[in-house]
């Protein structure tokens, strides 16, 4: 055998409130380990460079590009993907009820990364001004909406989510 | 009746879309092998050596193929797809290359192995020689031709072809003004956000293969592959899985990929795969877009058009796989909503070393409108009119459709407008943007040190181009409802839209129709998702498969109720008798009524067996004629395209210092006949537009002169994000019904692209008093052509008509 040292590697993660474990050549990328040592196929790759954010996934909370991180550095850490953003009985997030009321999608392919985005975004603006919603989606790419609906979807999810907090005080 | 027909429902997929639940084309396979190539470094050369010697210990290696390693028919080059009688010298490439290569990223080896990593190892140590032959790259060294792409095509010339309608040149002679411009536009592409993906599974005891391909044709992979790797087409099923966009790089086909993947699978028979990466989407798949178009064109005091004659030369890269559509439909496409005069086009269609170019969104549409809009601007800026003046006295008119505009469109049939209200378009679109109102608001501005520009542009697009598109319809005895057309989605909302016409036709809710496309399993006849042709194919198509499973329905209906089919109506689901609600009959145990059973399968089945009584017992249970099941099977075939229409005007704010253009209004009026659902033809009016300011402002191919392409990767290629995109697409519809199409539709897919660098240099041009004839325009370009004008003007050139519109003729 050549030159690469494929060496397995245990790495422990908490995915969507589960434990988790696989193992892994030290260069794989986070991104692959979800979606193929995972079977967590709803983060999406759509440049491994880090620019288009469609694998976008929450890293402890933090919105991060999956495919710029090892998945062997992500050991220990606990993982949020599009999988795990409804509630444990189906019930859409507000971001993904937004983004189906507005018409924030059309392929689907970069929405994983935006509801990802959006969700860690709200959490910390949660009612967000235009400026801020333009700032909170700016740095992932869509091909199909122009970012209008997403734009609008950032707005409702905000909306709704203040609905369901004022139901649930 | 109608009431989901025209009604802004939610998108049915996207339900599985947000919990991430899709499944596209690398979702699929899991454990499959992984297919990876060694791709040409080079845009031209010759293959001296390939040593794979270095890879044959990779760990978990499984397959090295080239050339030399295909059979028969795989050695043969891919199928040119679209012959053309002017396509005297077309050329397709091989699978894999056969002694040359001919751009950057064209495939050279391919690689199995048991993931993408290992793939890739194996890879990186095979050792390709080259002799570097020179390049050809841009279309002036394409037509220079000191070097030749293909050493047996004179010229580098793919194709040259003429249309005319009228003596174009006499007209022009005759003409009191005539103008000519250069006009250039550069090489964008589609760039889905999911690159192309094939999956191949071989299943060898029954000796089929099946395949999952993220393309816009299964159909017509299916048959290629089938030719390719000499498998009957019945031994065949291409499913498309869900695909993260098209915007056209998916209809070519087969790409080299789609049939070596299959190809492998069955040799190896084990699951192959391949997904392409980002860079190697950029290198190896297609581009649109980059043509130099020279105008001659004559016209009255009034700015009527009487002659008009346009020499252009399009770049198809080093192959033409897909024909001369784009050239074509930009040939005849920039005629829009107007009356030429007599018109002559001619183009050359010319071989590059760079990667080739099919359609992309707009499919040649885009340049098309920015030279006829280009052309109303100069016409206007001549004679000192405005600009809507004289595009409103150049318009086609309502009462004049069908209008024949003399020339041959990209489906081989005549160019004959069906329907569309320009006039009445151009109107709505001023009152949105108050055009009369601009000069007032541009003293403003300016009076302020701030630089704006407005700018408007129309297209007419033909949509729904033929030959045809099936649907079948099935009421299942659930009283569900199964609809499949052969056709493709990548993202357009098609299982929400063509649903709400079948629900409407049968007279079900929404949410017991589910519909499937792209799958040859299900719909075997089909063409293909490209020039917006869906909602009118196979929109008509299920439509009119809907109402024959409806009259189905009715009969069967009838009989158990002993009344007419005229006396009956399908509302919520359940026939009944017209003014009798009480009467009713759920449609699934209608079609439990129509299938005669000799088994009890459950218990809705047990009144369709043959003790359960009723039925003339002297007759046959299956009248003749009839089929059991409520089923039906329709094919749409229109005579011709249905053209629709649009206009943009936009207004924009050129920085004084860093030339950069903001967008602060950009409006849209849009005709695409009846709509089904005005939030999706939104939706597509916004992507389009989003492409649009792309290509205008921020997208180009930038290949150096050794035919590197240096932004391949989202890095560098200027794909916007939402701070490119204009903040609020303001959009308006106007509904002209197409009489071609039993639902007056006309598509929308494309639209919201086309006019994009018209309408922006447009307005560029006007905040900055310079003319705009090249596009894209990046703020260094503006600042290059600022310089320029400002060392002109202190040269002391006197007022008048900027530099490059020379008055030929007065």
């Amino acid at each position: 055998m050549t030159g690469i040292n494929d060496e397995l590697h245990e790495v422990s993660l908490t995915v969507n409130g589960a434990a988790r474990t696989a193992r892994v050549p030290a260069r794989r990328l986070l991104s692959d380990c979800i979606r193929h040592d995972l079977g967590l196929t709803g983060t999406h790759v759509g440049c491994e460079h880090g620019v288009c954010g469609a694998c976008t996934i929450l890293l402890d909370g933090v919105p991060v590009r999956s495919c710029l991180l090892l998945a062997v550095g992500a050991d220990g850490a606990e993982i949020t993907t599009v999988e795990g953003l409804a509630d444990p009985d189906g019930t859409l997030s507000a971001v993904q009820q937004a983004f189906t009321e507005c018409h924030g999608l059309q392929c689907g392919f970069c929405t994983p990364g935006f509801l990802t985005t959006i969700t860690a975004g709200l959490r910390v603006v949660p009612d967000p001004t235009e400026d801020e919603a333009l700032e909170m989606v700016g740095g992932n790419l869509c091909r199909c909406t122009g970012y209008q609906n997403i734009v609008a979807s950032v707005h409702r999810a905000a909306a709704i989510q203040r609905a369901r907090e004022v139901g649930a005080g | 009746m109608s009431s989901l027909f025209g009604a802004r429902v939610q998108r049915v997929e996207d339900d599985r879309f947000v919990r991430g639940h899709g499944a596209y084309l690398d979702d699929l396979g899991e454990g499959a092998l992984a297919a990876a190539f060694v791709r040409s470094p080079l845009a031209h050369a010759r293959i001296t050596d390939i040593d794979v010697s270095g890879a044959l210990d990779v760990d978990g290696l499984v397959a090295i193929y080239t050339y030399e390693d295909l059979p028969e028919r795989l050695a043969q080059p891919l199928p040119l797809l679209i012959p053309h009688p002017s396509l005297t010298h077309g050329r397709t490439p091989y699978p894999l290359a056969n002694g040359e290569v001919n751009h950057v990223g064209e495939a050279v080896v391919m690689i199995v192995a048991r993931d993408r990593y290992l793939a890739e190892d194996a890879a990186d140590r095979i050792d390709v020689s080259y002799d570097p032959l020179p390049p050809v790259v841009g279309l002036d060294a394409a037509r220079q031709a000191d070097h030749l792409v293909h050493p047996d095509v004179p010229g580098n010339l793919a194709a040259n072809e003429v249309q005319e309608h009228g003596d174009a040149a006499a007209a022009i002679r005759a003409a009191p003004h005539v103008l000519e411009l250069d006009l250039d536009i550069e090489r964008s592409a589609s760039t889905p956000l999911e690159g192309r993906g094939v999956l191949a599974v071989w299943e060898a005891q029954a000796g089929r293969l099946r395949m999952w391909t993220s393309t816009q044709t299964s159909t017509g992979v299916r048959a290629a592959v089938a030719a390719k790797l000499d498998l009957a087409l019945a031994d065949v099923d291409v499913i498309t899985p869900d695909v993260g966009g098209g915007f056209g790089v998916k209809i070519v086909h087969p790409w080299p990929e789609e049939v070596l993947v299959p190809w492998a699978a069955r040799l190896l028979g084990q699951p192959v795969k391949f997904t392409e990466d980002r860079r190697e989407h950029f290198i190896a798949s297609a581009h649109e877009r980059a043509q130099h178009h020279h105008v001659t064109v004559g016209f009255d005091d009034e700015g009527r058009l009487l002659g008009m004659s346009v020499r252009f030369w399009h770049d198809n890269g080093a192959y033409v796989p897909y024909g001369l559509i784009v050239p074509i439909v930009t040939s005849t496409q920039m005629l829009g909503p107007y009356k030429p005069g007599a018109f002559r086009v001619e183009f050359d269609s010319l071989y590059t070393n760079t990667v080739i170019v099919t359609p992309y969104r707009g499919a040649g549409r885009p340049h098309a409108a920015f030279v006829m809009e280009r052309t109303m601007d100069a016409i206007a800026a001549e004679l000192g009119l405005d600009r809507t003046v004289v595009r409103e006295r150049n318009f086609i008119q309502p009462r004049e459709m069908p209008y024949d505009q003399g020339l041959i469109f990209q489906d081989g049939r005549p160019l004959v407008y069906d329907s569309g209200d320009y006039p009445a378009l151009l109107a709505q679109l001023k009152e949105m943007i108050s055009w009369d109102e601009f000069p007032a608001y541009q003293a403003a501005a300016a009076a302020e040190g701030r630089t704006v520009g407005i700018g408007l542009a129309c297209y007419v697009e033909g949509t729904g181009v033929g030959p045809y598109e099936g649907g079948h319809v099935v009421v299942e005895t659930s009283g569900k409802v199964k609809v499949a057309t052969g056709l493709t989605t990548q993202g357009q909302g098609h299982q929400t839209v063509l649903a709400q016409i079948v629900a409407d036709e049968l007279g079900v809710a929404l949410e017991d129709v589910e519909v499937v496309t792209g799958d040859t399993r299900r719909f075997g006849y089909a063409v293909g998702t490209f020039a917006s042709r869906t909602a009118v194919m196979s929109g008509s198509a299920v439509a009119l498969a809907a109402r024959k499973a409806r009259e189905k329905a009715l009969r069967v209906a009838a009989g158990a109720l002993e009344v007419s089919p005229d006396d009956l109506v399908i509302a919520d689901g359940i026939v009944q008798v017209k003014g009798d609600p009480d009467s009713g009959i759920a449609l699934g145990t209608v079609a439990v009524l129509s299938n005669p059973l000799r088994y009890a399968f459950d218990d809705a089945a047990k009144a369709a067996t043959q003790f359960a009584g009723g039925g003339d017992l002297d007759k046959p249970p299956v009248a003749e004629g009839e089929e059991p099941g409520i089923e039906g099977r329709a094919f749409f075939s229109p005579a011709r395209s249905t053209f629709a229409a649009g206009m943009h005007a936009v207004i924009v704010e050129t920085d004084p210092e860093t030339a950069e253009v903001t967008i602060l209004r950009y409006c849209v009026v849009h005709d695409c006949g009846r709509l089904i659902n005005p939030r999706i033809v939104e939706g597509q009016i916004h992507g389009g537009v989003a492409q649009g300011v792309g290509g205008a402002l921020y997208e180009r191919m930038a290949y150096d002169e050794n035919g590197q392409l240096l932004n391949a990767s989202f890095m560098d290629f200027l794909m916007p994000y939402v701070s490119e995109v204009p903040r609020r697409i303001e959009i308006d519809h106007l509904e002209t019904p197409s009489p071609l199409n039993p639902l007056g539709i006309k598509g929308a897919g494309e639209a919201g692209v086309i006019p994009g660098a018209a309408v922006l240099a447009a307005a560029i041009e006007d905040a900055e008093g310079f003319t705009i004839r090249s596009m894209p325009i990046s703020p260094s370009d503006l600042f290059e052509l600022r310089l320029t004008h400002r060392s002109a003007d202190s040269g002391g050139r006197p007022p008048g008509p900027p530099a490059d519109i020379q008055e030929a003729q007065s």
